[in-house]
């Protein structure tokens, strides 16, 4: 792993909240899995950051061995991996996805 | 690929040496995805067990993530995680979300 792309991906995690490592965009998503986490996070009404690994693919190399996830999506929030697609859409459908998203934004504005 | 033993058989292998299962369900899901005919590179698996009880769903995910290392390594390009309690299964009445459609381009190097 090279040391400055941990430290991107460090960075990244720590500035952004709620971070999303996807494939394509929100508004153009390049994968089923990516596309469907997105419908969950956009459907809990708060502004997210996102990171297109298929436009970075030394983030793409690096970041499932720096996480210890093999796949993609990756979502975080404040810092800690919550899980990919599968995990974010049963957390959804439970109601537990909203609050963690609401808390983590409102942090930022009350920060 | 190890001689002619088929990828769902090897994922199937692993998972059920790994965990105690009271079920396992390996669902090779490639035939909706932009790869070759008989591509063995998109899977869901559904697993239901004693061990998940009070277990995160990150950790559930971890533990089978990290019993197919060699096989996400080897070419299975997505991999759809879905584990349950006795308990929880029972509550779903026995199924497991689908897998949402694939809206991918054909990559050249899939393999990550």
């Amino acid at each position: 792993m090279s040391e400055e792309i941990v430290a991107t991906i460090k960075g990244q995690i720590e500035s952004n909240p709620i971070l999303l490592y996807m494939k394509g965009s929100p508004q153009a998503p390049q994968c089923g899995f990516s596309a469907q986490t997105v419908q969950c996070l956009i459907a809990c009404g708060q502004r997210f950051a996102y990171v297109d690994i298929l436009s970075h693919p030394e983030i793409r190399a690096t970041l499932p061995t720096y996480a210890n996830w093999p796949t993609f999506p990756q979502l975080y929030v404040d810092g800690e991996l919550i899980g990919g697609c599968d995990i974010v859409t049963e957390m959804f459908e439970a109601g537990e996805l909203e609050p963690l998203i609401k808390e983590a934004a409102d942090a930022v504005e009350e920060g | 690929m190890s001689g002619n033993t088929s990828m769902t058989q090897r994922i199937e292998d692993k998972l059920a040496s790994g965990i105690a299962l009271d079920h396992l369900e390996v669902i090779n899901e490639s035939g909706g995805h932009n790869v070759p005919a008989d591509s063995q590179t998109h899977f869901k698996v559904v697993l239901v067990s004693d061990e998940f009880v009070d277990k995160r769903l990150l950790a559930r995910h971890r533990q089978v993530n990290e019993l197919l290392a060699a096989e996400l390594a080897q070419g299975v390009h997505a991999l759809a995680i879905h584990t349950y309690t006795p308990h929880e299964w029972r509550e779903r009445f026995g199924a497991a979300p689908l897998s949402p459609p694939c809206q991918g381009v054909r990559e050249k190097n899939p393999e990550d």
